[in-house]
């Protein structure tokens, strides 16, 4: 049945005048969502920041492919592209054996460089390579097999070998992903503590509006009339908490972003910004809060209005 | 009016609370319904505002059936009943006004027509002065006079109280009566549950007696009949 819009301004009169009149029993209520949203909301930054980490170190790991000595250059090149042609892989950059000795120089201390004498040149003993890039770091085994499949398929067998961390590499996934289900696992944990905590205030507000619901019903009133006042305040409750929390931690957050980054010189993890966070965090807030607010007021009504 | 044929009710704990009652209840009466308490008398006035629906027999008020009435059709039922209890009632945090305003809040009523009837019938119960007080601030009396101007404000048919005196004193029930007698002077139905012997005694109505769930005596003009 259509409702009067008169009808329908009543009820968001009634619904926000409901949330003022209840006084202390709203405040318990937004009270309730903000702590249980705040601990969701820490932790849910902590977990993007894990995130974050993990895919920093993920991003370094990458392919070297060495291809056998004294293979020319138009052979490189085609090798080149055919390793380019895997859907996989994101980049491949062509390192020549002087690279090489200038990386493994640059990795090593002003000692054993003197090691290094008398190896440049006709004298340079690496082979020339490549580095591939991969669009997900999580596919470099599968990748490194593609290229051994190219080596196996031509008679000349040009790459000399596929170096990716074997066994270093997997065991880096392992703890990643671990980090990142560990953190999922807390944060829905956190979601239904939430939902325990809001209920429980929800039941000492049920007392209370039982005697309410019962006159609502005994003048005439329909279901859906007395529901919508409650839902209209449950969405303000929700809105209101999650809004308060939303502002209490991205301030909290900037705040240890400019002292992690400026007082501490913590440069080694570098946090996601709040820009970076601040819509997802704040949003998930939001319509969890609401939710949990409609959710709320929806279950204290319904206990009531079966005849 | 108010019909009931042969009607049971008992309840899922096993009490059995009214045993095979049958009543033709006219527009316009006046009726007490009178007996011990336990005998079966809130159940009977529960059964007609549709708080309870007989486990047997044949109901209607006011031309629908009770007894088969699809829950979504209630709240227009009850539209139609003002209800008054022993302890008011009333929605603590709402003013006077706005206790008896919300009744007609409910049916969608136009903010012109509230505002005009709502004074109309705080008029009538003789509380327009204290249209904005809230229920803590006004005395048992008066809040009994709000609860029935919210019960009369939609102009029902019926009016049930169940036991509107009991919480009141003497002079005050007077006044409370005079007011029931008012509203059924003006030609609303009346079923009011008692256990106030002077009241029936003195202003002689229809009088209904309930024992163990069965009508016992049903006089025109009738007596309290029981000792206090």
């Amino acid at each position: 049945m259509a409702m009067k819009f008169s009808t329908f301004l009543r009820h968001l009169r009634e619904g926000f005048k409901n949330v003022l009149r209840n006084g202390w029993m709203s405040f318990a209520s937004v009270g309730s969502i903000i702590v249980s949203l705040f601990i969701l909301g820490v932790f849910m930054l902590l977990a993007l920041n894990v995130d974050k980490l993990a895919t920093q170190i993920e991003s370094q790991v990458e392919i070297r492919v060495y291809v056998q000595l004294g293979t020319e250059q138009a052979r490189i090149d085609e090798i080149n592209r055919t390793i380019g042609r895997i859907p996989e892989v994101k980049k491949v950059t062509f390192v020549s054996k002087e690279e090489g000795l200038e990386r493994l120089r640059e990795n090593l201390d002003d000692n054993a460089k003197t090691a290094l004498q008398g190896y440049e040149n006709e004298n340079n003993p690496l082979p020339d390579g490549f580095d591939v890039e991969v669009f997900d770091p999580q596919n470099v085994a599968y990748v490194a097999k593609q290229i051994q499949a190219i080596n196996d398929a031509n008679a000349d067998r040009p790459i000399m070998g596929v170096n990716y961390g074997q066994g270093t590499v997997e065991k880096l996934f392992r703890i990643t992903n671990a980090v990142r289900n560990i953190g999922l696992v807390i944060v829905a944990g956190l979601a239904i503590m939430a939902m325990f905590l809001i209920s429980t205030t929800i039941k000492m507000t049920i007392l209370a509006r039982r005697r309410e619901i019962g006159i609502m019903k005994l003048v005439g009133a329909t279901n859906n009339f007395i529901r919508w006042p409650f839902f209209v305040e449950g969405v303000l409750i929700g809105l209101g908490g999650a809004a308060i929390t939303s502002a209490i931690l991205m301030f909290g957050y900037s705040q240890l972003i400019d002292t992690a980054q400026y007082d501490m010189g913590l440069m080694l993890i570098k946090l996601a910004g709040v820009q970076e966070v601040g819509w997802f965090i704040t949003g998930t807030l939001l319509i969890l809060g609401t939710l949990l607010g409609i959710w709320g007021s929806v279950v204290s009504v319904r206990k009531y209005l079966k005849v | 009016m108010i019909e009931m044929h042969d009607i049971w009710k008992t309840y899922p704990d096993g009490t059995s609370a009214l045993q095979g009652v049958n009543v033709v209840i006219d527009r316009n009466e006046f009726v007490y319904i009178v007996g011990p308490s336990g005998a079966g008398k809130s159940t009977f006035m529960k059964l007609i505002y549709r708080e309870e629906v007989p486990t047997k027999g044949q109901l209607s008020v006011n031309g629908f059936n009770i007894g088969k009435l699809k829950p979504r059709k209630i709240p227009y039922v009850r539209r139609n009943i003002g209800v008054v209890f022993q302890d008011f009632r009333l929605l603590p945090k709402l003013t006077a006004y706005e206790n008896v305003a919300f009744a007609m809040e409910v049916i969608e009523a136009s903010k012109r027509s509230i505002r005009r009837r709502t004074m109309e019938v705080l008029d009538l119960v003789g509380l327009k002065h204290k249209a904005n007080s809230l229920p803590a601030q006004l005395s048992g009396g008066e809040q009994q006079r709000v609860a029935i101007a919210r019960a009369i404000v939609n102009n029902p048919a019926v009016i049930v109280a169940d036991e509107p005196t009991g919480n009141l004193d003497p002079e005050t029930s007077w006044g409370i009566m005079k007011l029931l007698e008012e509203i059924n002077f003006r030609g609303t139905t009346i079923v009011m549950a008692t256990h106030n012997k002077e009241i029936v005694n003195s202003l002689r109505k229809r009088v209904i007696a309930i024992e163990r769930g069965s009508i016992v005596r049903d006089e025109i003009r009738g007596e309290y009949g029981y000792e206090v």
